[in-house]
């Protein structure tokens, strides 16, 4: 059936002006392109008058600093960095740091956040009062108090370097850090990584024989020991064979410092420590919430089917909470990212600490290194966002 | 709401654009003045160079410059908006104009004075970079600091003499850096640092903050020039020359024995060296846009450069440093003025 056209159809017959000006779409059209203009227009502005008071007031621009000289010491750095090398090269210094402190920050804080939550909804009461007091605590404490209360309440119980407290494998704690043996790996080396990969190949390929068989015969045999063994026996055989290739660098007393060995710094323990914990309590919280989400009635009919306590929460219960758990997850993962910026407060060579605050200091280039700065929490936050979300759609369960 | 927001985009963009153009060319003299008073960037709290005393008055050698600058613009020493800056944000603050001057133990440079938009205005305090250590260690040379995990605080020319000065001894070190001075002297009193490094003059100062000062020992070692000195924007040519010779008017006083206590029976002294200082003969305060009494009344108000700094530093206070670099070069030392003429 063809409906009745009263009006000519606006693309084929001309308008006049006014026809346009009447017509809703042209007039949205019209102002969204106005106001894009005065974005473009504005944001030129800004960026013409920062360019020109800068020329003015005799401040140099331009991001040429970055391959001069930086001239500085780091405490700390992932990668090798001396003092003659260049400001890109610090910047690169800050930037792993960062990241070093957010991803095993944010690994710390899961899996204890996970703990804590669960903990909270224990049948236990003192587990559970236990963890009630732990969230209750640390979620109303500002992170950066909660960084110097870490920081110099545990500097100042460690003893000094000359008294440190010796732990088990020639390890010792003392106010600068703590040391342990660093591993020497020899010639044979190879042998031995040759048996780790292949011992995980054994234990993928014993844990999917595993699994086949169960969804066959329905008969549940666990893989768990036989794969276990592999990881361990093969690289172990192959390490003896190569004649065990690795020795160790002990950590001796020097004049002021122990010497040798591998040194973990007490800012990246403290602000670690700090930092996980405080956003553990976060997520623990998120962690109950997400249980609960989950209806009573599931667990029930689980347990009907005769499903035993471990295999409800694992197979029934945590599956359906991920999807509630994992969007505001990533909002506390960016949060502690960004929070890891408070290190400059307590010595920590982090990315601000090192090129927003140094770098910045040496070259007076305020405008390009904060902007640069400024990109790149956004880009970390974009990637964990990205990242999050890929996860999110993987667990999620799929609506029939 | 779109409507709304379009509006108000368009009225901040045009605000925007019109506020760069209105922004040149007001001298910082005559925005001094018509504010009523001077702002000025001071050090968070070092004493004998910018602190606080009991009463909450501002008191230092730095903080007598500015108040010369105010007593040579307003007659009044008084009129002072005090900025305390930590060294990471006193350069910003002066660039966009938080800060008129910036006196605030600040080394002179060539980077400094050249690409980042600053001029210095003159030398007030001649410094240099050395050691602190705790007395228990038993160093006596900064050269055994080998090995030995060092305290600095971030944003000042010190982290980069640091560096030289264990490159090129070819020592090995552990700096932490910290961007408070709080934070670092916390740091230092836990034990996580052997040594502490700044200016000499700080050292004396903090040693005196730091509990039982006889336990801590500055090094002999000096491993920097570092001249302190008033700091203004670049581009402002006369208010440059205020500070400048506000210094100079006060280092040319001590020379001349013109002091606060007797300033006004100079004013009828016959050497024409002092009438000139004192605005008896000459027009050397309208060449910088001021009264022709400015020096009679910085002397006045503040003092010479001398009085200012045996209060504030030398003899008369409790951090009793010896003049040393900082005596008149007729006394052997370096603070020399041109003469005003």
């Amino acid at each position: 059936m063809k409906r009745p056209s009263k009006r000519p159809s606006p693309a084929k017959v001309p308008r006049s002006l006014s026809g346009y000006v009447y017509d809703p779409k042209a007039r949205g059209l019209a102002l969204q392109a106005i106001v894009a203009l005065l974005l473009v227009w504005f944001v030129a502005g800004i960026v013409d008058n920062t360019i020109r008071n800068l020329e003015a007031q005799g401040i140099a621009s331009g991001f040429d600093f970055l391959d001069n000289t930086a001239g500085f010491d780091i405490s700390q750095s992932l990668i090798a960095y001396t003092n003659t090398m260049t400001y890109a090269r610090a910047f690169l210094v800050g930037l792993l740091n960062t990241l070093l402190v957010a991803v095993v920050g944010i690994v710390l804080a899961t899996v204890v956040g996970f703990i804590v939550g669960v903990a909270r909804l224990s049948g236990n009461w003192l587990i559970a009062t236990l963890a009630t007091v732990y969230i209750e605590t640390l979620r109303n404490i500002p992170p950066l108090l909660m960084l110097f209360a870490v920081y110099f309440g545990v500097l100042k119980t460690l003893p000094s370097p000359r008294n440190s407290v010796e732990l088990p494998f020639s390890s010792y704690l003392n106010t600068r850090g703590l040391y342990f043996p660093a591993p020497i790996w020899g010639e044979g080396t190879w042998l031995f990584v040759l048996g780790l990969i292949g011992g995980l190949a054994g234990a993928l390929l014993v844990y999917w024989k595993a699994r086949r068989q169960r969804l066959l015969t329905g008969r549940a045999n666990s893989a768990l020991l036989p794969a276990i063994a592999l990881v361990i026996g093969i690289p172990l055989v192959a390490f003896f064979l190569a004649g065990t290739p690795l020795s160790f660098d002990y950590p001796e007393a020097g004049r002021f410092n122990l010497k040798g060995g591998v040194v973990v710094q007490p800012e990246f323990i403290a602000l670690l420590a700090g930092l996980s914990l405080y956003t553990a309590a976060f997520i623990a919280e998120i962690v109950r919430s997400g249980i609960l989400a989950v209806p009573k009635g599931q667990r029930e009919a689980a347990a009907a089917l005769g499903l035993h306590d471990g295999q409800i929460m694992r197979l029934v219960v945590i599956p359906q909470a991920l999807r509630v758990i994992i969007p505001p997850l990533t909002n506390q993962y960016l949060n502690l990212t960004k929070n890891s910026s408070l290190a400059v407060a307590i010595g920590y060579p982090d990315l601000v600490s090192v090129f927003a605050g140094t770098v910045l200091n040496q070259t007076n280039q305020a405008v390009e290194v904060i902007l640069i700065t400024m990109s790149v929490y956004l880009v970390l936050s974009l990637l964990t966002s990205a990242f999050m979300n890929w996860f999110n759609a993987r667990v999620a369960i799929v609506e029939r | 709401m779109k409507y709304w927001f379009a509006g108000c985009l368009a009225l901040l963009a045009g605000a925007g654009q019109l506020a760069d153009q209105a922004s040149a060319q007001t001298s910082t003299l005559d925005t001094v003045k018509s504010r009523g008073q001077l702002q000025c960037g001071v050090n968070t709290g070092l004493a004998g160079f910018s602190a606080p005393d009991d009463s909450g008055t501002w008191k230092g050698l730095d903080v007598d410059l500015c108040r010369a600058v105010s007593a040579a613009i307003f007659k009044d020493a008084n009129k002072i908006k005090f900025v305390p800056l930590t060294a990471k944000e006193r350069f910003t603050a002066l660039q966009s104009g938080e800060i008129d001057v910036l006196s605030r133990n600040t080394t002179w440079t060539m980077s400094r004075d050249t690409s980042a938009g600053l001029s210095f205005a003159g030398i007030n305090y001649f410094d240099g970079q050395g050691f602190m250590v705790k007395k228990s260690l038993d160093v006596v040379s900064a050269k055994e600091l080998s090995g030995a995990s060092i305290c600095v605080q971030t944003g000042t020319t010190t982290e980069l003499n640091l560096a030289d000065y264990f490159r090129s001894n070819k020592i090995e070190y552990d700096p932490v850096v910290f961007e408070k001075l709080p934070e670092v002297l916390a740091a230092y009193n836990a034990g996580r640092c052997d040594a502490f490094t700044t200016d000499v003059s700080q050292l004396y100062s903090i040693r005196l903050t730091l509990g039982n000062a006889a336990d801590h020992i500055v090094l002999p070692e000096i491993i920097s020039k570092e001249p302190l000195g008033p700091v203004v924007r670049q581009g402002d040519a006369q208010w440059a020359n205020i500070v400048r010779w506000t210094l100079y008017a006060m280092i040319n006083a001590e020379e001349l024995a013109v002091t606060q206590a007797n300033v006004d029976q100079m004013k009828d002294s016959k050497n024409p060296e002092i009438r000139r200082l004192l605005g008896v003969e000459g027009e050397f305060g309208q060449a910088i846009g001021l009264d022709n009494d400015w020096a009679y009344q910085i002397i006045k108000l503040v003092g010479n450069y001398g009085e200012s700094f045996d209060r504030n530093v030398g003899a008369g206070s409790p951090l009793g440093i010896a003049r040393g670099q900082n005596a008149l070069w007729k006394d052997g030392g370096l603070q020399y003025a041109p003469p005003i003429r």
